[in-house]
């Protein structure tokens, strides 16, 4: 394999839970090159975020299980990795965002401790160096009164504010990887969109490849080169971004793009998929979409469809329905 | 960093200012502290002064509480006593206060089989009444004031640690501990630095109730005679001595009694203001 920032291969996890277990992710996999900006989408409950929590190992130990798979970041198997290895790893070469920033500060400290504390634990600098640092951090996300925010508490800042310092916060030691969990969900749509260009910037900049977690398909289509479509727990499609967009092959993926206002026309009716989310704990045996797909056959609900091996970075689709069409096995 | 506390105080203040019950509290631990660091002006006599001609004489000019049975001067006892009692509370809830919480804290935020054997080890200790801990611990280890305190304090750390560890069970959940975790910070560094000062509010809240239960504490040692010992002039010793009189004597038990009432009541009134200053709920009211 080529050099991977982040590569998930097939990789199942579960919670277990009073006779049985929730089965959050069910062989997931998925490959962030360098310098590149990928998009997970799927709805609640599709494991994007238990993905992301699983690379930064933040999940309670003890409280999940993972069944196969592998999941390597930076070289190393961080499903084998010490917590030591994890602390060197967070924060100095994995940077996270959260989804939302009005929680994500310290209530009781300033944004210039906090600051200066994560400059300071991953660079042996002197307070003064570190709190210049943080000043040009600042500056670089177009904050206009640097030297005040510093002094603030978090609940004297706006969101888009705060999310401008946590992404500060997150560039500090210039991260590898950056994994953002729907970083610009709780902002308001004008604040979101000067959010996520100073990420790409930044990210650009850093030469940061990024992990962008959302399900905003729109946001996705803007800002990633690649695309992973997430339902219960498994990459249902994949691909470049534009192709997804333009031909969306797997029904779910579909079913996602017509629920959007903005792509169909006006006086058309928005189609919602009809159905609910599976439940984890009883996955049907086959295809997890076949109880709300409109083109479930036999087949999808005696085995799980899986991506079309060898094609890796291709256009594809989880799907027995669209692999019979195409021809392929 | 000064006009910031300063404001928090001011704020304080202002919440404080409209609460009477707590105003009275507070004004009774501050006169408290006063006289207990004033003790030697304000006493007209020496306490341990022996003066056999004046046995047991009842409240009068001369003797405001009266005397005991040794003739010295129960109003003089009195001030002084407030130093043994307050000292006590002095040490016993900032050092249980500290250890429990920290621990609490720590054991909340590491979790697993660390969190769940410290917490047996509380259960162990809460289920005994802590009265009765307390005496046994203080008779092992002899009776000395220093003793109780000892005693006092360690029975008083699982309270602290219950409940710092209920707040790290949460706050461990709080999206800014988790991002402090992705920054790298160690638990440790993310207990000292994110959970316990997030923790604090209550526990302040506690520690100053805990005040007047501590003086109770130490007044029922001394009381039995595990506290203070002889000459030292200390409340619940005084009540003991007293109660032999208690039928024609009655103010050699009362004024102690009363001192040890009004003290604990202060401190419980200014704390229970406190936590209704403190709590975010009530804001804004």
């Amino acid at each position: 394999m080529d050099a991977s920032i982040l590569s998930i291969d097939g990789l199942s996890l579960e919670f277990p839970i009073y006779q049985g277990a929730v089965r959050a992710l069910n062989g997931v996999s998925l490959r962030v090159g360098p310098k590149e900006m990928v998009g997970v989408v799927g709805e609640s409950g599709s494991g994007k975020s238990v993905t992301a929590m699983l690379a930064m190992r933040l999940l309670v130990a003890d409280s999940y299980r993972v069944t196969a798979g592998s999941l390597t970041m930076l070289g190393q198997d961080i499903l084998q990795a010490s917590e030591r290895t994890m602390l060197g790893l967070r924060g100095s070469q994995v940077a996270m965002i959260f989804q939302e920033p009005m929680t994500a500060l310290n209530p009781t400290r300033r944004i210039g401790d906090l600051m200066l504390e994560v400059i300071r634990l991953h660079r042996h600098s002197g307070r003064d160096e570190a709190r210049a640092e943080a000043l040009s951090l600042l500056r670089g996300m177009h904050v206009a009164d640097p030297e005040h925010v510093l002094r603030t508490y978090p609940f004297e800042l706006s969101g888009g504010m705060r999310q401008r310092v946590l992404l500060a916060m997150a560039f500090s030691c210039k991260p590898r990887l950056l994994i953002a969990d729907e970083p610009t969900t709780a902002l308001d749509v004008t604040v979101q969109r000067q959010v996520l260009l100073l990420m790409r910037e930044k990210a650009r900049a850093m030469n940061t490849a990024v992990l962008f977690i959302t399900h905003d398909m729109a946001v996705v289509s803007q800002f990633c080169q690649r695309v992973y479509v997430m339902y219960a727990g498994s990459v249902v499609e994949d691909g470049p971004t534009a192709e997804v967009m333009a031909a969306p092959r797997h029904p779910y993926t579909r079913g996602l793009l017509h629920a959007l206002p903005d792509r169909v026309g006006s006086r058309v009716p928005l189609e919602a998929i009809r159905g609910t989310v599976p439940d984890l704990t009883q996955l049907p045996r086959g295809c997890a979409f076949a109880p709300r797909c409109p083109l479930a056959r036999e087949a999808c609900r005696e085995r799980p469809p899986s991506l079309p091996v060898g094609h890796a970075g291709w256009h594809r689709a989880a799907c027995w329905a669209v692999q019979e069409e195409d021809g392929q096995p | 960093m000064a006009s910031a506390l300063a404001h928090s105080l001011g704020f304080l203040w202002y919440r404080i200012r409209n609460s009477p019950l707590t105003l009275i509290g507070l004004a009774i631990m501050v006169a408290v502290l006063l006289v207990m660091a004033l003790a030697p002006e304000l006493a007209p006599r020496d306490p341990n002064l022996v003066d056999l001609g004046e046995r047991l004489l009842p409240p009068s000019h001369a003797h405001w509480f009266g005397t005991d049975e040794v003739g010295r001067d129960l109003f003089s006892r009195i001030l002084f006593g407030s130093r043994q009692s307050v000292a006590v509370a002095l040490f016993v809830v900032p050092v249980s206060g500290t250890l429990g919480s920290f621990t609490g804290c720590l054991s909340g935020a590491v979790g697993g089989r660390t969190d769940a054997l410290i917490m047996r080890c509380t259960d162990i200790v809460l289920s005994v009444p802590s009265l009765v801990l307390t005496m046994a611990l203080a008779a092992a280890l002899g009776p000395s004031l220093f003793n109780a305190m000892l005693a006092i304090t360690v029975v008083r750390i699982p309270c602290y640690m219950r409940l710092a560890r209920g707040q790290a069970l949460v706050i461990r959940e709080m999206n800014y501990t988790k991002a402090a975790r992705t920054f790298g910070g160690s638990h440790w560094h993310i207990v000292r630095w994110h959970v316990f000062r997030n923790a604090l509010a209550p526990i302040i809240v506690q520690g100053t109730l805990d005040v007047g239960g501590t003086i109770l504490m130490a007044a029922a040692l001394g009381f039995i005679g595990l506290g203070a010992q002889q000459p030292t002039a200390e409340w619940g010793a005084m009540v003991a001595t007293g109660r032999n009189f208690i039928l024609d004597q009655w103010w050699y038990s009362a004024f102690p009694g009363f001192a040890i009432l009004v003290t604990a009541t202060g401190c419980n009134l200014f704390g229970d203001g406190l936590r209704d200053v403190l709590d975010p709920r009530q804001k804004g009211r």
